[in-house]
């Protein structure tokens, strides 16, 4: 198979990538829901080479809310990977379905926009992503040093399951990017 | 057809412990529960779209179950993408029922797209769905219904009811003792078994 351009050209960290998975992995997570985002390329890839994960590949990130709330009532751990607008495009999702009826969503969400951000489209999104989840009362940390990766995924899980609400993990620029 | 008498009818198929029910908010749950609520049905009162997505989500972790999805044209449109997710992924224990009476009728009965011709069989069976159909009265619907449980293989199937709803939508299941429920009964099933 062709190997897709980005994951070719663009400086997306594998081995940051490769500490996030194991994360997931030693947290339990059999289903993974996904839509393409530059920085992700590598995460979905190991998902997808991981027969013992399920990888779901979205249409609309929404999806994924409904995705992981079966998940979860089923018994089996998830976690959904998205850029922050696909996070601002679940919200309907996350307040309808995941905070109505007290579901924990495990979301690690592309931070783009921030300090550093070259591309003039990320750039709204990402001003308001932290108040977003704020106002959602979401509790949310970012991903910033690989050495604090695993703990801090592993107690995000154990808050949500304790809490039966959506928790998040902002992925940065400076863990995802080697520029 | 009438949704109401359409449920009734395949209501004892419901009752096997291995059938899981996922319902959209409004009539349908209402019109369930009036039947007879069990804890193996879950209403989702609100996110609409979402319905066919937890469908997704509980036949890809538990395949050993049986995924029954009642949902709605008003709910379909609000995900079309989601038709594209479920026939990627054609889950075999998916049985996804779209009960269209072509309009929005618990917030008044609005008129949605399938009233002037959108054919949500069609949509789901070019986004690749294996199994589709379209019927209209008891009789077809039932038969198809039984073909949908039977198949080893992912179905939407479309059931043109009328616009006739109940009275009320509140019912004295909370929603949040519907999720528990439901969720501890998924459990207790997968350490019987």
């Amino acid at each position: 198979m062709t190997v897709p351009r980005a994951e070719q050209q663009l400086p997306v960290s594998v081995s940051s990538s490769q500490v996030i998975y194991d994360a997931l992995k030693a947290c339990g997570v059999e289903i993974i829901s996904a839509l393409p985002e530059t920085w992700l390329v590598h995460l979905i890839r190991m998902a997808e080479d991981d027969p013992d994960v399920q990888l779901v590949r979205l249409a609309k990130e929404e999806e994924g809310v409904g995705i992981s709330a079966g998940a979860h009532l089923a018994g089996v751990k998830s976690a959904m990977l998205m850029q922050n607008h696909g996070f601002l495009a679940s919200i309907n999702g996350i307040v309808g379905l995941a905070h109505l009826y007290k579901i924990p969503l495990l979301m690690i969400i592309s931070y783009r926009g921030e300090f550093g951000e070259p591309d003039p489209w990320q750039t709204q999104g990402g001003g308001i992503t932290l108040p977003v989840l704020d106002a959602l009362q979401i509790p949310w940390v970012v991903l910033d040093e690989p050495e604090h990766v695993a703990q801090r995924i592993a107690k995000a899980q154990t808050l949500a399951n304790a809490a039966l609400k959506p928790v998040a993990l902002l992925l940065t620029r400076d863990l995802m990017w080697e520029d | 057809m009438q949704r109401y008498a359409a449920l009734k009818a395949i209501y004892e198929r419901l009752e096997d412990d291995n059938i899981v029910v996922v319902t959209i908010m409004g009539a349908v749950s209402a019109e369930l529960q009036d039947i007879g609520h069990r804890p193996n049905f879950f209403y989702l009162q609100h996110a609409m779209g979402l319905a066919s997505s937890m469908g997704l989500g509980i036949a890809l972790a538990r395949p050993e179950l049986q995924v029954v999805v009642f949902d709605g044209d008003g709910s379909v449109l609000m995900n079309l993408g989601g038709l594209t997710t479920l026939a990627r992924y054609r889950p075999p224990n998916l049985a996804h029922i779209v009960f269209d009476n072509e309009s929005l009728v618990s917030v008044g009965g609005f008129p949605t797209a399938t009233s002037t011709g959108s054919d949500l069989e069609g949509i789901a069976r070019e986004a690749g769905v294996p199994r589709t159909a379209t019927v209209e009265g008891i009789d077809a619907f039932v038969t198809a219904f039984d073909e949908a449980l039977a198949a080893d293989e992912l179905t939407t199937l479309v059931a043109k009811v009328t616009t006739e709803g109940p009275a009320g939508y509140v019912t004295d299941l909370a929603l949040i003792e519907n999720r528990f429920q439901f969720s501890r009964h998924l459990k207790n099933l997968r350490e019987q078994s």
